[in-house]
Protein backbone atom coordinates (compact mmCIF):
# COMPACT_ATOMS: atom_id res chain seq x y z
CA UNK A 1 0.00 0.00 0.00
CA UNK A 2 1.99 3.08 -1.10
CA UNK A 3 1.62 6.40 0.87
CA UNK A 4 -1.35 8.37 -1.51
CA UNK A 5 -3.51 5.54 -0.80
CA UNK A 6 -2.48 5.47 3.18
CA UNK A 7 -3.41 9.31 2.93
CA UNK A 8 -6.77 8.38 0.97
CA UNK A 9 -7.94 5.83 3.56
CA UNK A 10 -7.44 7.99 6.30
CA UNK A 11 -8.70 11.13 5.24
CA UNK A 12 -11.47 11.71 8.53
CA UNK A 13 -7.98 11.63 10.77
CA UNK A 14 -6.18 13.90 8.98
CA UNK A 15 -8.43 16.10 8.33
CA UNK A 16 -9.52 15.95 12.24
CA UNK A 17 -6.05 16.24 13.17
CA UNK A 18 -5.26 19.18 11.03
CA UNK A 19 -8.90 21.17 12.03
CA UNK A 20 -7.90 20.30 15.89
CA UNK A 21 -4.48 22.44 15.57
CA UNK A 22 -6.01 25.11 13.20
CA UNK A 23 -8.66 25.56 15.85
CA UNK A 24 -6.24 26.34 19.06
CA UNK A 25 -3.80 28.30 16.08
CA UNK A 26 -7.57 30.52 15.11
CA UNK A 27 -8.07 31.14 18.73
CA UNK A 28 -5.06 32.98 19.45
CA UNK A 29 -5.98 35.43 17.78
CA UNK A 30 -9.32 35.82 18.69
CA UNK A 31 -10.65 39.27 19.37
CA UNK A 32 -12.73 39.55 22.99
CA UNK A 33 -16.08 40.33 21.27
CA UNK A 34 -15.97 36.93 19.17
CA UNK A 35 -16.24 35.00 21.94
CA UNK A 36 -15.25 31.91 20.27
CA UNK A 37 -17.27 32.16 17.62
CA UNK A 38 -14.81 32.08 14.94
CA UNK A 39 -12.90 28.50 16.34
CA UNK A 40 -16.13 26.86 16.62
CA UNK A 41 -16.79 27.72 12.99
CA UNK A 42 -13.50 25.99 12.01
CA UNK A 43 -14.75 23.26 14.10
CA UNK A 44 -17.75 22.87 12.70
CA UNK A 45 -16.50 23.39 8.93
CA UNK A 46 -13.73 20.39 10.32
CA UNK A 47 -15.94 18.10 11.05
CA UNK A 48 -18.66 18.52 8.14
CA UNK A 49 -15.69 17.88 6.14
CA UNK A 50 -14.64 14.99 7.92
CA UNK A 51 -17.99 13.87 7.43
CA UNK A 52 -17.62 14.23 3.64
CA UNK A 53 -14.94 12.45 3.68
CA UNK A 54 -16.08 9.88 5.51
CA UNK A 55 -19.09 9.21 3.33
CA UNK A 56 -16.90 9.60 0.29
CA UNK A 57 -14.92 6.51 1.72
CA UNK A 58 -18.11 4.89 2.39
CA UNK A 59 -19.20 4.77 -1.44
CA UNK A 60 -15.95 3.98 -2.15
CA UNK A 61 -16.83 0.37 -0.21
CA UNK A 62 -13.33 -0.01 0.88
CA UNK A 63 -12.73 -3.56 2.93
CA UNK A 64 -8.98 -2.86 4.18
CA UNK A 65 -6.92 -2.55 7.22
CA UNK A 66 -4.38 0.37 7.35
CA UNK A 67 -1.25 0.40 8.61
CA UNK A 68 -1.53 -2.93 10.32
CA UNK A 69 -4.32 -1.66 13.12
CA UNK A 70 -7.30 0.61 11.36
CA UNK A 71 -9.46 -1.07 9.38
CA UNK A 72 -11.27 1.14 7.09
CA UNK A 73 -14.58 -0.96 6.55
CA UNK A 74 -18.16 0.25 6.64
CA UNK A 75 -19.01 -0.40 9.89
CA UNK A 76 -16.65 2.26 11.47
CA UNK A 77 -17.49 4.40 8.70
CA UNK A 78 -20.76 4.04 9.71
CA UNK A 79 -20.10 5.31 13.12
CA UNK A 80 -17.58 7.69 12.34
CA UNK A 81 -20.36 9.69 10.44
CA UNK A 82 -22.82 9.07 12.79
CA UNK A 83 -20.51 10.88 15.66
CA UNK A 84 -18.65 13.80 13.49
CA UNK A 85 -22.25 14.48 13.13
CA UNK A 86 -23.39 14.45 16.74
CA UNK A 87 -20.24 16.73 17.69
CA UNK A 88 -20.97 18.78 15.24
CA UNK A 89 -24.47 19.30 16.31
CA UNK A 90 -22.87 20.09 20.27
CA UNK A 91 -20.24 22.41 19.23
CA UNK A 92 -23.25 24.32 17.38
CA UNK A 93 -25.21 24.40 20.88
CA UNK A 94 -22.15 25.26 22.82
CA UNK A 95 -21.35 28.76 21.61
CA UNK A 96 -23.81 30.61 23.05
CA UNK A 97 -23.35 28.36 26.17
CA UNK A 98 -19.80 28.91 26.91
CA UNK A 99 -19.58 32.51 25.88
CA UNK A 100 -18.43 34.40 29.06
CA UNK A 101 -18.06 31.01 30.59
CA UNK A 102 -14.70 30.43 30.13
CA UNK A 103 -11.77 31.96 29.10
CA UNK A 104 -10.00 28.97 27.05
CA UNK A 105 -12.85 28.83 24.46
CA UNK A 106 -10.20 27.36 21.15
CA UNK A 107 -9.17 24.61 23.96
CA UNK A 108 -12.43 23.52 24.58
CA UNK A 109 -13.10 23.45 20.29
CA UNK A 110 -10.29 21.59 19.57
CA UNK A 111 -10.64 19.10 21.81
CA UNK A 112 -14.19 18.56 20.93
CA UNK A 113 -12.58 18.16 17.35
CA UNK A 114 -10.21 15.90 18.99
CA UNK A 115 -12.50 13.91 21.22
CA UNK A 116 -14.09 12.85 17.11
CA UNK A 117 -10.94 12.37 16.22
CA UNK A 118 -10.39 9.81 19.18
CA UNK A 119 -13.72 8.02 18.14
CA UNK A 120 -12.37 7.53 14.63
CA UNK A 121 -9.76 5.47 16.04
CA UNK A 122 -11.38 3.39 18.29
CA UNK A 123 -14.46 2.81 16.27
CA UNK A 124 -11.96 1.62 13.36
CA UNK A 125 -8.98 0.02 15.75
CA UNK A 126 -8.29 -4.06 14.72
CA UNK A 127 -5.15 -4.64 17.41
CA UNK A 128 -5.84 -4.74 20.90
CA UNK A 129 -3.03 -1.91 21.28
CA UNK A 130 -5.00 0.89 19.37
CA UNK A 131 -8.29 -0.11 21.20
CA UNK A 132 -6.43 0.75 24.46
CA UNK A 133 -4.85 4.25 23.00
CA UNK A 134 -8.86 4.96 21.39
CA UNK A 135 -10.38 4.38 24.58
CA UNK A 136 -7.80 6.43 26.89
CA UNK A 137 -7.66 8.51 24.17
CA UNK A 138 -11.52 9.63 23.96
CA UNK A 139 -11.47 9.30 28.25
CA UNK A 140 -8.81 12.05 28.74
CA UNK A 141 -10.04 14.43 26.09
CA UNK A 142 -13.55 13.65 28.39
CA UNK A 143 -12.23 14.31 31.66
CA UNK A 144 -10.78 17.89 30.15
CA UNK A 145 -14.27 18.07 28.66
CA UNK A 146 -16.48 17.56 31.75
CA UNK A 147 -14.02 19.21 34.12
CA UNK A 148 -13.54 22.69 31.66
CA UNK A 149 -15.47 25.07 33.90
CA UNK A 150 -13.02 25.81 36.41
CA UNK A 151 -14.03 27.13 39.89
CA UNK A 152 -17.40 25.38 39.12
CA UNK A 153 -17.63 22.84 41.97
CA UNK A 154 -20.39 20.45 40.06
CA UNK A 155 -18.08 19.99 37.21
CA UNK A 156 -14.93 19.40 38.70
CA UNK A 157 -16.64 16.77 40.84
CA UNK A 158 -17.77 15.45 36.95
CA UNK A 159 -14.57 15.34 35.96
CA UNK A 160 -12.55 13.78 39.25
CA UNK A 161 -15.15 11.00 39.45
CA UNK A 162 -15.33 10.59 35.64
CA UNK A 163 -11.59 10.53 35.93
CA UNK A 164 -10.80 8.01 39.06
CA UNK A 165 -13.13 5.76 37.64
CA UNK A 166 -11.97 6.04 34.14
CA UNK A 167 -8.46 5.25 35.20
CA UNK A 168 -9.29 2.19 37.18
CA UNK A 169 -11.37 0.77 34.38
CA UNK A 170 -8.76 1.54 31.93
CA UNK A 171 -6.20 -0.33 33.87
CA UNK A 172 -8.69 -3.18 34.50
CA UNK A 173 -9.09 -3.15 30.63
CA UNK A 174 -4.75 -3.64 30.35
CA UNK A 175 -5.20 -6.58 32.24
CA UNK A 176 -7.54 -8.66 30.59
CA UNK A 177 -5.64 -7.45 27.20
CA UNK A 178 -2.31 -8.99 28.74
CA UNK A 179 -4.13 -11.86 29.53
CA UNK A 180 -5.33 -12.08 25.58
CA UNK A 181 -1.69 -11.70 24.67
CA UNK A 182 -0.30 -14.39 26.49
CA UNK A 183 -3.04 -16.60 25.69
CA UNK A 184 -2.91 -15.99 21.88
CA UNK A 185 0.60 -14.60 21.43
CA UNK A 186 -0.83 -11.57 19.31
CA UNK A 187 -2.17 -8.22 19.61
CA UNK A 188 -4.24 -8.11 16.30
CA UNK A 189 -7.90 -9.13 17.16
CA UNK A 190 -8.08 -11.23 14.37
CA UNK A 191 -5.28 -12.90 15.49
CA UNK A 192 -7.13 -13.45 19.13
CA UNK A 193 -9.82 -14.44 17.76
CA UNK A 194 -8.43 -17.45 15.17
CA UNK A 195 -6.11 -18.49 18.39
CA UNK A 196 -8.75 -18.50 21.01
CA UNK A 197 -10.57 -21.09 18.53
CA UNK A 198 -8.27 -22.91 18.13
CA UNK A 199 -8.47 -22.75 21.59
CA UNK A 200 -6.65 -25.31 24.47
CA UNK A 201 -7.70 -26.51 27.66
CA UNK A 202 -7.17 -22.36 28.96
CA UNK A 203 -10.87 -21.27 27.91
CA UNK A 204 -11.53 -20.78 31.28
CA UNK A 205 -8.38 -18.04 31.08
CA UNK A 206 -9.93 -16.40 27.87
CA UNK A 207 -13.24 -15.87 29.92
CA UNK A 208 -11.57 -14.29 32.47
CA UNK A 209 -10.39 -12.13 29.62
CA UNK A 210 -13.56 -11.01 28.30
CA UNK A 211 -14.80 -10.17 31.39
CA UNK A 212 -12.24 -7.91 32.71
CA UNK A 213 -12.23 -6.24 28.95
CA UNK A 214 -16.22 -6.32 29.04
CA UNK A 215 -15.47 -4.43 32.54
CA UNK A 216 -13.12 -1.94 30.91
CA UNK A 217 -15.33 -1.48 27.66
CA UNK A 218 -18.65 -1.34 29.18
CA UNK A 219 -17.66 1.61 31.24
CA UNK A 220 -17.68 4.11 28.36
CA UNK A 221 -20.97 2.66 26.99
CA UNK A 222 -22.09 2.84 31.36
CA UNK A 223 -22.94 -0.76 31.72
CA UNK A 224 -24.29 -1.77 35.03
CA UNK A 225 -22.16 -2.44 37.23
CA UNK A 226 -19.78 -0.37 35.42
CA UNK A 227 -21.77 2.93 35.24
CA UNK A 228 -21.58 4.77 38.89
CA UNK A 229 -19.51 7.49 37.17
CA UNK A 230 -22.14 8.28 34.75
CA UNK A 231 -25.04 10.08 36.87
CA UNK A 232 -22.89 12.21 38.31
CA UNK A 233 -20.90 13.09 35.43
CA UNK A 234 -23.79 13.68 33.53
CA UNK A 235 -25.49 15.59 35.81
CA UNK A 236 -22.28 18.12 37.24
CA UNK A 237 -20.47 18.48 33.11
CA UNK A 238 -21.30 21.35 31.43
CA UNK A 239 -24.71 20.36 29.84
CA UNK A 240 -23.60 20.02 25.72
CA UNK A 241 -20.81 17.87 27.23
CA UNK A 242 -23.30 15.74 28.97
CA UNK A 243 -24.94 14.97 25.47
CA UNK A 244 -22.16 14.82 24.31
CA UNK A 245 -20.46 12.00 26.61
CA UNK A 246 -24.29 10.25 26.77
CA UNK A 247 -24.22 9.86 22.75
CA UNK A 248 -21.26 10.00 20.58
CA UNK A 249 -18.89 8.87 22.89
CA UNK A 250 -21.02 6.18 24.13
CA UNK A 251 -21.71 5.07 20.55
CA UNK A 252 -18.14 4.62 20.10
CA UNK A 253 -18.34 2.23 23.46
CA UNK A 254 -20.63 0.23 21.57
CA UNK A 255 -19.00 0.25 18.40
CA UNK A 256 -15.88 -1.40 19.92
CA UNK A 257 -17.40 -3.65 22.50
CA UNK A 258 -19.65 -4.85 19.26
CA UNK A 259 -16.06 -5.31 16.90
CA UNK A 260 -14.20 -6.77 19.84
CA UNK A 261 -16.50 -9.43 20.69
CA UNK A 262 -17.71 -10.20 16.93
CA UNK A 263 -13.86 -10.31 16.18
CA UNK A 264 -12.04 -11.76 19.32
CA UNK A 265 -14.10 -13.67 20.79
CA UNK A 266 -16.66 -15.65 18.09
CA UNK A 267 -15.76 -18.72 19.68
CA UNK A 268 -17.35 -17.66 23.58
CA UNK A 269 -20.46 -16.80 21.88
CA UNK A 270 -22.86 -19.05 23.93
CA UNK A 271 -20.65 -17.35 27.36
CA UNK A 272 -21.01 -13.91 26.30
CA UNK A 273 -24.45 -14.03 25.64
CA UNK A 274 -25.59 -15.10 29.16
CA UNK A 275 -23.03 -12.56 30.47
CA UNK A 276 -23.92 -9.31 28.32
CA UNK A 277 -27.55 -10.25 28.70
CA UNK A 278 -27.34 -10.20 32.53
CA UNK A 279 -25.88 -6.85 31.99
CA UNK A 280 -28.60 -5.36 29.98
CA UNK A 281 -31.12 -6.63 32.62
CA UNK A 282 -29.42 -5.02 35.12
CA UNK A 283 -28.84 -1.88 33.27
CA UNK A 284 -32.25 -1.35 31.92
CA UNK A 285 -33.70 -1.74 35.77
CA UNK A 286 -31.26 0.45 37.39
CA UNK A 287 -31.42 3.15 34.98
CA UNK A 288 -35.23 3.42 34.55
CA UNK A 289 -36.10 2.56 38.27
CA UNK A 290 -33.63 5.58 39.36
CA UNK A 291 -34.47 7.83 37.15
CA UNK A 292 -38.23 7.57 38.45
CA UNK A 293 -37.56 9.13 41.21
CA UNK A 294 -34.99 11.62 39.79
CA UNK A 295 -36.60 15.17 40.64
CA UNK A 296 -33.96 17.11 38.54
CA UNK A 297 -34.66 16.49 34.99
CA UNK A 298 -31.26 16.54 33.40
CA UNK A 299 -30.65 14.04 36.06
CA UNK A 300 -33.27 12.09 35.41
CA UNK A 301 -32.10 11.76 31.70
CA UNK A 302 -28.55 10.39 32.96
CA UNK A 303 -29.96 7.82 34.45
CA UNK A 304 -32.35 7.68 31.41
CA UNK A 305 -29.69 7.34 29.51
CA UNK A 306 -28.28 4.19 31.26
CA UNK A 307 -31.51 2.55 30.81
CA UNK A 308 -30.73 3.07 27.01
CA UNK A 309 -27.55 1.71 27.37
CA UNK A 310 -29.16 -1.39 28.66
CA UNK A 311 -31.37 -1.62 25.39
CA UNK A 312 -28.77 -0.79 22.79
CA UNK A 313 -26.96 -3.99 24.15
CA UNK A 314 -29.27 -6.12 23.70
CA UNK A 315 -28.46 -6.17 19.95
CA UNK A 316 -25.30 -7.56 20.77
CA UNK A 317 -27.14 -9.89 22.96
CA UNK A 318 -29.23 -11.12 20.30
CA UNK A 319 -26.40 -11.24 17.75
CA UNK A 320 -27.08 -13.79 14.87
CA UNK A 321 -26.48 -13.81 10.89
CA UNK A 322 -30.41 -13.18 10.23
CA UNK A 323 -30.35 -10.88 7.18
CA UNK A 324 -33.05 -8.55 8.73
CA UNK A 325 -33.21 -9.25 12.41
CA UNK A 326 -29.25 -9.76 12.67
CA UNK A 327 -28.84 -7.61 16.64
CA UNK A 328 -26.46 -5.59 15.57
CA UNK A 329 -28.22 -3.66 12.67
CA UNK A 330 -30.47 -2.81 15.58
CA UNK A 331 -27.86 -1.69 17.78
CA UNK A 332 -26.59 0.52 14.54
CA UNK A 333 -30.36 2.08 14.12
CA UNK A 334 -30.58 2.13 17.58
CA UNK A 335 -27.76 4.42 18.04
CA UNK A 336 -28.01 6.55 15.23
CA UNK A 337 -31.35 7.52 16.18
CA UNK A 338 -30.33 7.82 19.62
CA UNK A 339 -27.57 10.37 19.39
CA UNK A 340 -30.13 12.93 17.83
CA UNK A 341 -32.76 12.28 20.30
CA UNK A 342 -30.59 12.43 23.18
CA UNK A 343 -28.47 15.60 22.06
CA UNK A 344 -31.81 17.44 21.45
CA UNK A 345 -32.67 16.47 24.76
CA UNK A 346 -29.97 17.39 26.95
CA UNK A 347 -29.29 20.81 24.72
CA UNK A 348 -32.79 21.47 25.29
CA UNK A 349 -32.41 22.11 29.08
CA UNK A 350 -29.93 24.67 27.92
CA UNK A 351 -32.48 27.19 27.77
CA UNK A 352 -34.38 26.07 31.46
CA UNK A 353 -30.88 26.60 32.80
CA UNK A 354 -30.48 29.65 31.76
CA UNK A 355 -33.83 30.89 32.81
CA UNK A 356 -33.71 29.06 36.16
CA UNK A 357 -30.34 29.88 36.87
CA UNK A 358 -28.72 26.45 36.92
CA UNK A 359 -31.84 24.46 37.70
CA UNK A 360 -33.71 21.65 35.64
CA UNK A 361 -36.23 20.58 38.14
CA UNK A 362 -39.78 19.30 36.98
CA UNK A 363 -41.04 22.42 38.00
CA UNK A 364 -39.18 24.42 35.67
CA UNK A 365 -41.17 22.98 32.95
CA UNK A 366 -44.51 23.34 34.44
CA UNK A 367 -46.95 25.05 31.81
CA UNK A 368 -44.09 25.05 29.15
CA UNK A 369 -46.76 24.69 26.56
CA UNK A 370 -48.21 27.86 27.04
CA UNK A 371 -44.87 30.10 27.93
CA UNK A 372 -42.85 28.66 24.78
CA UNK A 373 -44.75 26.47 22.57
CA UNK A 374 -42.16 25.77 20.43
CA UNK A 375 -40.04 24.97 22.84
CA UNK A 376 -42.53 22.23 24.68
CA UNK A 377 -43.09 20.77 21.29
CA UNK A 378 -39.94 20.15 20.28
CA UNK A 379 -39.00 18.48 24.44
CA UNK A 380 -42.30 15.96 23.87
CA UNK A 381 -40.85 14.96 20.81
CA UNK A 382 -37.38 13.49 21.72
CA UNK A 383 -39.18 12.40 25.06
CA UNK A 384 -41.48 10.39 22.92
CA UNK A 385 -38.71 9.27 20.92
CA UNK A 386 -36.94 8.23 24.01
CA UNK A 387 -39.30 6.51 25.33
CA UNK A 388 -39.97 4.64 21.86
CA UNK A 389 -43.60 5.69 20.75
CA UNK A 390 -43.43 5.73 16.88
CA UNK A 391 -43.06 7.57 14.72
CA UNK A 392 -40.03 8.47 16.01
CA UNK A 393 -36.42 7.12 16.02
CA UNK A 394 -36.45 5.41 19.51
CA UNK A 395 -38.96 3.48 18.17
CA UNK A 396 -37.21 1.95 15.19
CA UNK A 397 -34.74 1.09 17.12
CA UNK A 398 -36.15 -0.28 19.84
CA UNK A 399 -38.34 -2.27 17.26
CA UNK A 400 -35.34 -3.67 15.31
CA UNK A 401 -33.02 -4.91 18.64
CA UNK A 402 -36.38 -6.48 20.51
CA UNK A 403 -37.21 -8.16 17.36
CA UNK A 404 -34.29 -9.88 17.23
CA UNK A 405 -34.29 -10.83 21.11
CA UNK A 406 -37.65 -12.81 20.09
CA UNK A 407 -35.97 -13.97 16.54
CA UNK A 408 -33.47 -15.55 18.96
CA UNK A 409 -36.22 -17.11 21.16
CA UNK A 410 -35.05 -14.96 24.13
CA UNK A 411 -38.74 -14.69 25.16
CA UNK A 412 -37.97 -13.65 29.19
CA UNK A 413 -35.16 -11.19 27.90
CA UNK A 414 -37.72 -9.14 25.35
CA UNK A 415 -40.49 -9.37 28.60
CA UNK A 416 -38.28 -8.18 31.13
CA UNK A 417 -37.24 -5.57 28.17
CA UNK A 418 -41.08 -4.94 27.31
CA UNK A 419 -41.52 -3.83 31.13
CA UNK A 420 -38.91 -1.35 31.05
CA UNK A 421 -40.16 0.69 28.39
CA UNK A 422 -43.42 0.76 30.46
CA UNK A 423 -41.71 1.75 33.72
CA UNK A 424 -39.39 4.59 31.59
CA UNK A 425 -42.47 5.56 29.39
CA UNK A 426 -43.42 6.32 33.33
CA UNK A 427 -41.20 9.04 33.53
CA UNK A 428 -40.49 10.28 29.71
CA UNK A 429 -44.77 10.98 29.86
CA UNK A 430 -44.58 12.82 33.06
CA UNK A 431 -42.48 15.52 31.89
CA UNK A 432 -44.90 16.09 29.11
CA UNK A 433 -47.16 15.98 31.92
CA UNK A 434 -45.60 19.15 33.60
CA UNK A 435 -45.24 20.90 30.34
CA UNK A 436 -48.83 20.68 28.76
CA UNK A 437 -51.33 20.19 32.53
CA UNK A 438 -49.31 21.68 34.72
CA UNK A 439 -50.09 25.27 36.31
CA UNK A 440 -46.63 27.70 35.86
CA UNK A 441 -44.46 28.14 39.05
CA UNK A 442 -42.56 30.65 36.86
CA UNK A 443 -43.55 32.72 34.23
CA UNK A 444 -42.07 34.01 31.12
CA UNK A 445 -40.96 32.12 27.54
CA UNK A 446 -37.25 30.50 27.26
CA UNK A 447 -35.55 32.16 24.70
CA UNK A 448 -32.74 29.28 22.76
CA UNK A 449 -30.42 31.41 21.69
CA UNK A 450 -30.37 30.97 17.29
CA UNK A 451 -27.53 28.51 16.97
CA UNK A 452 -29.44 26.12 19.72
CA UNK A 453 -32.77 26.31 17.79
CA UNK A 454 -31.23 25.51 14.34
CA UNK A 455 -29.48 22.28 16.45
CA UNK A 456 -32.77 21.54 17.65
CA UNK A 457 -34.98 21.65 14.82
CA UNK A 458 -31.83 19.80 12.94
CA UNK A 459 -32.22 17.32 15.77
CA UNK A 460 -36.14 17.03 15.26
CA UNK A 461 -35.92 16.59 11.91
CA UNK A 462 -33.72 13.79 11.62
CA UNK A 463 -36.07 12.04 14.90
CA UNK A 464 -38.52 12.48 12.36
CA UNK A 465 -37.09 11.11 9.62
CA UNK A 466 -35.70 7.93 11.16
CA UNK A 467 -38.80 7.20 12.57
CA UNK A 468 -40.87 7.64 8.87
CA UNK A 469 -38.03 6.66 6.22
CA UNK A 470 -37.14 3.72 8.04
CA UNK A 471 -36.57 1.29 5.52
CA UNK A 472 -34.19 3.89 3.69
CA UNK A 473 -32.28 4.31 6.82
CA UNK A 474 -32.42 0.02 7.55
CA UNK A 475 -31.17 -0.40 3.62
CA UNK A 476 -27.98 2.02 4.53
CA UNK A 477 -27.23 0.13 7.53
CA UNK A 478 -28.11 -3.11 6.37
CA UNK A 479 -25.37 -2.59 3.99
CA UNK A 480 -22.84 -1.32 6.31
CA UNK A 481 -22.20 -4.86 8.26
CA UNK A 482 -19.46 -5.51 6.76
CA UNK A 483 -16.68 -5.76 9.43
CA UNK A 484 -12.85 -6.17 8.01
CA UNK A 485 -11.48 -9.18 9.81
CA UNK A 486 -9.02 -10.26 7.82
CA UNK A 487 -5.37 -9.87 9.71
CA UNK A 488 -2.17 -8.03 8.24
CA UNK A 489 0.30 -10.00 9.84
CA UNK B 1 18.60 -21.68 36.88
CA UNK B 2 15.46 -19.57 35.17
CA UNK B 3 12.44 -18.26 36.82
CA UNK B 4 9.39 -19.54 35.41
CA UNK B 5 6.68 -17.63 33.79
CA UNK B 6 4.35 -18.87 36.46
CA UNK B 7 6.22 -16.63 38.78
CA UNK B 8 5.92 -13.85 36.97
CA UNK B 9 2.49 -13.98 36.51
CA UNK B 10 1.76 -14.53 39.84
CA UNK B 11 3.72 -11.53 41.21
CA UNK B 12 2.14 -9.46 38.74
CA UNK B 13 -1.93 -10.87 39.68
CA UNK B 14 -0.32 -9.92 43.38
CA UNK B 15 0.95 -6.54 42.35
CA UNK B 16 -2.66 -5.99 40.17
CA UNK B 17 -4.55 -7.07 43.53
CA UNK B 18 -2.79 -5.07 45.72
CA UNK B 19 -3.34 -2.03 43.37
CA UNK B 20 -6.87 -2.34 42.76
CA UNK B 21 -7.50 -2.29 46.74
CA UNK B 22 -5.61 0.76 46.76
CA UNK B 23 -8.38 2.22 44.47
CA UNK B 24 -10.90 0.65 46.58
CA UNK B 25 -10.03 1.42 50.16
CA UNK B 26 -7.87 4.64 49.81
CA UNK B 27 -10.08 7.98 50.37
CA UNK B 28 -7.08 10.07 49.26
CA UNK B 29 -7.53 10.67 45.12
CA UNK B 30 -3.56 10.56 45.01
CA UNK B 31 -3.59 7.22 46.51
CA UNK B 32 -6.44 5.95 44.34
CA UNK B 33 -4.38 7.49 41.37
CA UNK B 34 -1.01 5.33 42.71
CA UNK B 35 -3.14 2.55 43.20
CA UNK B 36 -4.03 3.05 39.30
CA UNK B 37 -0.12 2.91 38.62
CA UNK B 38 0.40 -0.07 40.48
CA UNK B 39 -2.44 -1.86 38.50
CA UNK B 40 -0.65 -0.56 34.93
CA UNK B 41 2.61 -2.00 35.84
CA UNK B 42 1.42 -5.20 37.17
CA UNK B 43 0.14 -5.11 33.33
CA UNK B 44 3.68 -4.47 32.32
CA UNK B 45 4.77 -7.35 34.60
CA UNK B 46 2.61 -9.35 32.31
CA UNK B 47 3.20 -8.07 29.33
CA UNK B 48 7.17 -8.34 29.36
CA UNK B 49 7.05 -11.79 30.86
CA UNK B 50 4.71 -12.98 28.05
CA UNK B 51 6.87 -11.20 25.18
CA UNK B 52 9.72 -12.65 26.65
CA UNK B 53 8.23 -16.16 27.26
CA UNK B 54 5.99 -16.69 24.22
CA UNK B 55 6.70 -14.59 21.61
CA UNK B 56 10.18 -12.92 21.84
CA UNK B 57 10.72 -12.76 17.98
CA UNK B 58 7.38 -10.39 18.27
CA UNK B 59 7.74 -7.11 19.82
CA UNK B 60 3.92 -6.35 20.35
CA UNK B 61 4.10 -6.94 23.80
CA UNK B 62 7.08 -4.95 24.30
CA UNK B 63 5.42 -2.18 22.24
CA UNK B 64 2.32 -2.16 24.10
CA UNK B 65 4.28 -1.75 27.45
CA UNK B 66 5.35 1.42 25.76
CA UNK B 67 2.54 2.88 24.42
CA UNK B 68 1.04 2.00 28.29
CA UNK B 69 3.92 3.96 29.88
CA UNK B 70 3.29 6.93 27.80
CA UNK B 71 -0.86 6.89 28.12
CA UNK B 72 -0.39 6.52 31.87
CA UNK B 73 1.68 9.52 31.99
CA UNK B 74 -0.48 11.57 29.91
CA UNK B 75 -3.41 9.69 32.27
CA UNK B 76 -1.45 11.42 35.44
CA UNK B 77 -1.03 14.67 33.77
CA UNK B 78 -4.89 15.33 33.56
CA UNK B 79 -5.38 13.47 36.91
CA UNK B 80 -3.32 15.85 38.81
CA UNK B 81 -4.27 19.21 37.36
CA UNK B 82 -7.93 17.84 37.75
CA UNK B 83 -6.95 17.42 41.73
CA UNK B 84 -5.10 20.36 41.77
CA UNK B 85 -8.37 23.00 40.36
CA UNK B 86 -10.65 20.73 42.75
CA UNK B 87 -8.19 21.65 46.33
CA UNK B 88 -8.58 25.37 45.06
CA UNK B 89 -12.26 25.39 45.44
CA UNK B 90 -12.67 22.80 48.36
CA UNK B 91 -9.26 22.42 50.30
CA UNK B 92 -9.46 18.57 49.73
CA UNK B 93 -8.72 15.85 47.84
CA UNK B 94 -10.78 13.54 49.86
CA UNK B 95 -13.30 11.57 47.80
CA UNK B 96 -15.53 11.06 50.51
CA UNK B 97 -15.86 14.96 50.94
CA UNK B 98 -15.92 15.38 47.04
CA UNK B 99 -19.73 14.33 47.23
CA UNK B 100 -22.25 17.41 46.12
CA UNK B 101 -23.37 15.75 43.44
CA UNK B 102 -25.98 13.32 45.16
CA UNK B 103 -29.56 12.33 45.12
Amino acid sequence: MNVSEIIRLLLPELILLITGFVVIGVDLARRREDEGRTAAAVAVVGLILATLAAIYLYYSSPNEIVLFTLAVDLYGLFFKVASFIGVALVIIASVNFMAGRSKYLGEFYALLVFAALAISVLVSATNLILVYIGVEFLSITSYILAGFLRGNERSEEAAIKYFLYGASAGAILLFGMSLLYGLTGSTDLAAVGQALEAGGDMHWLGLVALVLVLAGLGYKASLVPFHQWAPDTYDGAPTPISAFLSTASKAAGFAVIGRVFLVAFPDFQPDWTVVLGAIAVLTMFLGNLTALKQKSVKRMLAYSSIGQAGYILLGLVAVSSDPTFGGINGVMIYLFGYIFTNIGAFLLLLPIEKKSGGSTDMEQFDGLATRSPGVALLMSLFLISLAGIPPTAGFIGKFYVFAAVINQRMILLGALAALNTIIAAFYYLNVIRHMYFAESSVDGAVAPSRGLMTVLVINAVMVLAIGIFAQFFMTWINGSLTLVTASGF
Amino acid sequence: MTVPLTWYLIFATALFSIGFFAVLARRNAIAVLMGVELMLNAVNVNLVAFWRYLTPEDLSGQIFVVFVFAVAAAEAAVGLALMISIYRTRKTINVDEINELRL
